[in-house]
């Protein structure tokens, strides 16, 4: 018998049985479902997390100069806690003598920061980000400026109070009004608006344009840090070999002027987007190692769900075979037409789990912060499955199928 | 005329628990091309044993059976299966046609595993019904077909794959007398064709249509006669 003649003939026990076949296909269609699903969305979060959360913070070919690590992973014992507070802070000679020995194509830029209130006429925003800058820090965040300009290198050399700000804010402040050069106050002291940068988004629910830049040594210096300290210096290359040569060289230049001895570790951390997509990266991996487990629990049950459906099947339909094998049916005829037809009933489940997964990626997606995407693979290795535990669930009742004798077969009633 | 099947001592014993049962023991016997054969005997008698074995739906214990020249006695089950698509058309005293297919999927099932392609199978199994007087039946199932209709679609399966042989278990043991009588004379129109047919039955006036009668008892064959105006 063709095999499309088989699965045709699959398909007809399959839908002159729909629930049955419904309730048999559950496990198979619980399992797939739950692969699409958290493949989608553990996807999503990889894609998120590379193109947009990863950079968004700290760039790409960028690395930071800093007191300690600004993205912790796992959890900081007391001690390395204790031991990141001990350490000196990185000073403006810091970040100037490490921008200046790095001797490969940069742009760097400095970062202080705090989060205050800003006034303008009678408003007030909170909770805004103010932050002290150098002028390299626009092309290393690669903003483009919507309106208005960025400060010029005369001004944050000269400490002048202009700011740049982020769209959110230049709407909640000033709505219709142009905001370029009309005064703001931080701490009483006035500032001009010299630009509005365009907007960048959200990343997770937190908006991304309630910010405020300022030359790092305007008025803004002795509200975001001690006296002649930076949070952190940010230095962007063109490659990946050249960051990995500035890194070093930075590194090198800050152990000698902390007078590190080569048994002693570093006082200063040097980070880059690399450590934080690693911790991603080892969550995605627990997920990844769980999910497979997860799945293939859902599908054993499924194929012995399958299976005990498929005996049943073989002894209700004793006598059918009894007649095919007086017709002329081969051993292999009748093996083949329930495999078929288990292999067809586990791939239906299979097929609606992954129309269900993709479903449920959607609504994951429409409704919550967590992005989405389906993997392609995800969907061939559902369906895979799928047929791969019908075909081995449907082996055994098959073959005693297939083993029957056809006198006493047929005599069944 | 030739002879379409030649059986000897032929044997079929059965282990049931620990006895030994012989349903056959050792029966002769020769069937020659367009022969109508009544085999009758009471029941126990081995008839049933018999015709599964001519059906090649079971295998001898001893003995010899050749079908059209060649020895089944010894063929493995994908053999045998062959055989009985090729050689064999049954019909049974219930039918047996599967509930959920149409008469004519039902009549296209011994040319699927014939391996027909679709085309050509639809069409040979539609001339089948036509035949049997059917040729409005094809989509009908089954429990949509009185039993006089149902006994006319087995015999169109059983004939649309072109049989050596016709065998028919008690074919009228489950209709009504006036439904009897009409699927006796397919048989005979069939016979009247050139159709070698065997037919088991326990009932004399059945048996009476039939050429020749072979009664069986005890597992061995009691008698044989030919009527001398059918030979």
């Amino acid at each position: 018998m063709p095999f499309g003649e088989a699965i045709r003939m699959a398909l007809r026990v399959i839908w002159t049985q729909k629930m049955k076949s419904a309730f048999s296909v559950v496990g198979v269609f619980i399992g797939v479902t739950f692969l699409i699903a958290v493949v989608s969305i553990v996807e999503g979060m990889n894609s998120y997390m590379t193109d947009r959360f990863a950079n968004t913070l700290l760039g790409v070919n960028t690395f930071q100069l800093r007191r300690y690590p600004d993205f912790q992973v796992g959890n900081i014992s007391r001690e390395t806690w204790r031991e990141w507070r001990r350490r000196p802070r990185i000073t403006y000679d810091d970040a100037r003598a490490v921008a200046a020995a790095i001797t490969v194509p940069h742009t760097s830029g400095w970062e202080s920061w705090n989060r205050g209130l800003i006034e303008y006429g009678g408003k007030v925003a909170r909770d805004i980000n103010l932050i002290g800058i150098t002028e390299g820090y626009f092309d290393i965040k690669n903003w483009t400026i919507e309106q208005g300009r960025p400060f010029s290198a005369q001004e944050a050399r000269t400490g002048q109070p202009v700011v740049v700000i982020g769209h959110e804010l230049a709407e909640r402040l000033f709505e219709d009004l142009d905001p370029i050069g009309r005064e703001i106050r931080i701490r009483r002291i006035p500032y001009r608006v010299v630009g509005v940068v365009e907007p960048q988004g959200k990343l997770f629910t937190i908006s991304l344009d309630k910010f405020v830049v300022a030359p790092a040594l305007s008025p803004i210096k002795r509200y975001v840090n001690p006296p002649r300290v930076v949070d952190a210096l940010l230095v962007k290359m063109n490659t990946v070999e050249d960051l990995q040569t500035a890194m070093a060289e930075a590194e090198a230049v800050m152990r000698s002027r902390r007078g590190l001895r080569p048994a002693q570790e570093n006082n200063f951390s040097v980070e880059t987007s690399e450590a934080l997509l690693d911790f991603w990266g080892s969550i995605n991996r627990v997920l990844m190692v769980a999910l497979p487990g997860l799945v293939s629990i859902s599908l054993v049950v499924g194929g012995i769900v399958i299976m005990n459906i498929m005996l049943m099947a073989v002894a209700e339909r004793t006598r059918e075979i009894g007649i095919r094998k007086s017709l002329g049916a081969r051993r292999r005829d009748i093996l083949r037409q329930f495999l078929v037809e288990s292999a067809t009933l586990a791939v239906v489940g299979a097929g609606i789990g992954v129309a269900t997964g993709i479903l449920l990626a959607g609504v994951v997606q429409a409704t919550t912060f967590l992005p989405a995407r389906v993997a392609p693979w995800s969907v061939v290795v559902g369906v895979l499955m799928g047929a791969g535990v019908g075909i081995t669930a449907g082996l055994y009742p098959a073959s005693r199928a297939a083993r029957l004798d056809p006198v006493d077969a047929i005599r069944q009633e | 005329m030739s002879d379409l099947i030649r059986v000897s001592g032929l044997t079929r014993e059965y282990e049931m628990g620990a006895e030994t049962v012989y349903a056959l023991r050792g029966v002769d016997l020769t069937i020659r091309r367009n022969e109508y054969l009544a085999v009758m005997g009471p029941s126990g008698s081995g008839k049933s044993t018999l015709m599964n074995l001519i059906g090649c739906l079971d295998s001898p214990t001893a003995g010899e059976y050749w079908l059209n020249g060649v020895e089944v006695s010894d063929m493995s089950d994908d053999e045998l299966a062959r055989v009985r698509n090729r050689e064999i058309g049954f019909v049974f005293q219930t039918f047996n046609l599967l509930p959920r297919a149409s008469s004519l999927h039902n009549v296209e099932l011994p040319l699927i595993y014939a391996g027909v392609p679709a085309k050509e199978r639809r069409v040979r199994a539609a001339e089948a019904l036509q035949r049997v007087g059917l040729g409005d039946r094809m989509k009908h199932k089954p429990n949509e077909l009185s039993g006089g209709q149902r006994q006319r679609v087995a015999i169109a399966r059983a004939l649309v794959n072109d049989p050596s042989i016709l065998l028919a278990d008690e074919p009228t043991g489950n209709l009504d007398s006036s439904t009897s009588a009409e699927i006796m004379n397919v048989f005979d129109e069939l016979q009247a064709l050139g159709q070698t047919i065997v037919m088991v039955t326990h009932e004399a006036d059945i048996s009476a249509r039939a050429g020749r009668k072979v009664t069986l008892l005890d597992g061995l064959v009691h008698s044989d006669t030919t009527r001398a105006e059918a030979a």
